[in-house]
């Protein structure tokens, strides 16, 4: 059994506009110990599923799913409490922005005490060489000194270890990480990614990393699903993603970076992805594809076989090294 | 010193923009009691930038990369070295007309348009500023010629930022900056902003405007895959410094300081099968407040001797001028 299991979330938000569906039917499931990419571009709805499902949006979030399961636990009809008994400890999350993640007022040993005094019945004592031992594992030197740190004495990337320090204090069984390295550079984003990567094979731990940086996904993933205006329109394990994309916008997208780029001007998307108030009635992507026809503009298409990446489109496209074969 | 490029065609005018030395540092209070301390935010840089070509800076956060266009666009004087746009020095009497000639697009599309301004009012400022005597038909008849130019439509002349996208804002901007007939284009981290589909349609735009307007481009980014894209010549920047300047291609095919070759191979690559070579940099960059004595770089580098901890080292060498004392062959 998949150690989380989302079928059919869909999370509407009540503006003053009217209700705006921001997640649209996402299925979610990851096994234990495996690392899944979420990758879309600003409104694709990635990071709005999992706030979902850790109960972190406000109170005009309207979320409703056929199943929501967790390590054998059932979020949808858990209250509150219950659910931050299980969130921290065995599920926790990471933020794109670390300088803001963490509290101001308090140094960075008090904030990672706060989990373990919260989810553990370590005393005081282990509690401290719990933290000394997490700063450790993340590669924060002089780790005592640290702890009495204030946020703003660490740089970007150190607020980042100590967000993954915090994340890691229970041992989680799945970490969710929303952008983990956008806020950060290049050579901070890779040091980030191998500790990721390496803690979720050393722990046995589920990661998934939410991105809309493609190449990050190439180096890290090994399943991806992409997303587009709040809907999952592909899913497929890395290397075949990026060699033979099904849905038309995923192969726009791979198409439009540039070093993969062949001639000066790049490919492009022509427009811009629907809003609140021009959602077509059809496939979402149909406005901007170049293959779109009367049915896609007017029938939402049904995801396609898992051969064909769950593609939701009416005609996947299938590669010219494959017709070939 | 330039760098060796295949001569543009106008290569008897005198280059759009020559920088010489240019510094800059900031004095800062130390604190009570505390004594005021420098920050060498950029310090010695030095190239040439032809028009019609496009010069790529890349570098982390604090090397310097926006202090420089903030120079170069006359935002702050340099506190040592000089530099020329068009073959006119940029100091005293000739700034006020020279800054009509660099023009800058920043970062983030939703903080650099005014939401009370009309496009149009937008883009015809410029003008009632900097051209007084100009009619009012004139500058309408330019706002929208640059509209049309920079891929708007018509309608959009009597519209708000706010009912824009990011990536339309950006063009906004852009035409904006085109609004003065500018030669030099300084691009600060032009579409680091804007969602990866929008993205090609701006480094298009770019691409387009830069032929038919035989533009000069600062791009300064910190995305390598988009330079690789762009630039003609590239400048690598280490805290404050340039420590590799060379063609394109040059740097990216033998890049001969340890720091971009370690930038080079910490830059995700988007194919999963493509094997991994990284090179592991330990450590973060220093604070520009206490730059280490010798090559700045020495700290994180896996090939430094005891002369790189003592002597800084010059740009020099070929076909990529590095700051080095043992560059990649």
């Amino acid at each position: 059994m998949a150690l989380l299991e989302i079928r059919d979330l869909s999370v509407e938000f009540a503006t003053a506009g009217g209700t705006f569906r921001a997640v649209d039917g996402v299925d979610v499931s990851v096994d234990q110990g495996e690392l899944l990419a979420i990758v879309g571009e600003s409104g694709s709805g990635k990071s709005v599923s999992m706030l979902a499902m850790m109960g972190l949006l406000p109170w005009t979030a309207t979320i409703t799913a056929e199943v929501m399961r967790f390590d054998g636990h059932d979020l949808l009809g858990m209250s509150a409490r219950q659910r931050r008994r299980i969130i921290g400890r065995d599920m926790a999350m990471i933020f794109q922005e670390p300088m803001s993640s963490l509290n101001p007022c308090f140094t960075a040993g008090f904030q990672i005490k706060e989990a373990l005094r919260l989810h553990t019945d370590l005393d005081r004592r282990a509690r401290h060489a719990r933290a000394v031992e997490l700063f450790e594992m993340v590669g924060i030197p002089d780790p005592e000194a640290r702890l009495r740190a204030f946020p703003h004495q660490l740089s970007g990337g150190m607020s980042q270890r100590v967000m993954i320090a915090m994340a890691l204090a229970c041992d989680p069984k799945l970490l969710i990480a929303d952008e983990p390295t956008t806020a950060l550079d290049v050579t901070i984003q890779a040091q980030i990614l191998e500790l990721l990567t390496t803690l979720q094979q050393e722990q046995g731990m589920a990661l998934i990393l939410i991105t809309h940086d493609m190449g990050v996904v190439a180096e890290t993933a090994e399943r991806v699903q992409v997303q587009y205006a709040g809907q999952k329109v592909e899913e497929q394990p890395a290397i075949p993603l990026f060699s033979t994309p099904r849905h038309p916008y995923t192969a726009a997208l791979l198409a439009a970076l540039p070093e993969r780029a062949t001639e000066r001007r790049l490919p492009t998307i022509p427009g811009i992805v629907p809003g609140q108030f021009d959602r077509p009635p059809g496939c979402l992507f149909a406005p901007r594809c170049r293959f779109a026809d009367d049915r896609c503009r007017s029938t939402p298409p049904k995801p396609a076989s898992p051969e064909l990446g769950l593609a939701r489109c009416h005609y996947p496209l299938t590669h010219a090294a494959e017709a070939e074969a | 010193m330039s760098v060796q490029t295949q001569a543009p065609a106008q290569a008897e005018a005198a280059p759009a923009l020559v920088a010489r030395n240019l510094s800059r540092w900031y004095e800062v209070k130390g604190g009570f009691l505390g004594k005021p301390r420098t920050v060498k935010a950029l310090s010695e840089a030095s190239f040439t930038l032809h028009a019609g070509e496009t010069l790529a800076v890349v570098g982390e956060s604090g090397c310097g990369k926006s202090t420089l266009a903030r120079l170069v666009a006359m935002i702050e004087p340099p506190t040592g070295g000089t530099f020329e746009i068009g073959g006119v020095k940029a100091q005293g009497e000739a700034l006020k007309r020279l800054r009509t000639d660099v023009q800058i697009v920043f970062q983030d599309p939703y903080g650099s348009l005014n939401p009370r301004q009309r496009i149009g009012s937008i883009l015809e400022e410029p003008l009632l500023i900097n051209r007084p005597d100009m009619p009012k038909a004139e500058r309408e008849r330019r706002a929208r010629e640059t509209l049309a130019l920079t891929g708007l439509r018509p309608e959009h002349y009597d519209r708000y930022p706010h009912m824009f996208s990011g990536g339309q804002r950006q063009r906004i901007a852009v035409a904006r900056a085109l609004m003065l007939d500018p030669k030099v284009l300084v691009l600060d981290e032009p579409v680091s902003a804007l969602d990866l589909s929008v993205q090609s349609q701006i480094l298009n735009l770019l691409i387009d405007l830069q032929e038919r307007l035989n533009l000069a481009y600062l791009f300064i980014s910190h995305d390598l895959s988009v330079v690789k894209h762009m630039a003609d010549k590239v400048a690598v920047m280490y805290l404050g410094r340039p420590v590799e300047i060379g063609t394109r291609d040059a740097v990216f095919a033998a890049p001969r300081h340890p720091y971009t070759r370690a930038l080079l191979s910490a830059t995700p690559k988007a194919d999963p099968r493509q094997k991994r070579n990284r090179i592991r940099l330990e450590g973060e960059l220093p604070s520009p407040l206490n730059v280490p004595p010798g090559c700045p770089f020495a700290p994180r580098c896996w090939k430094a001797q005891p002369i790189c901890r003592q002597e800084r080292p010059e740009l020099s060498g070929a076909p990529t001028l590095a700051a080095c004392h043992f560059p990649e062959a």
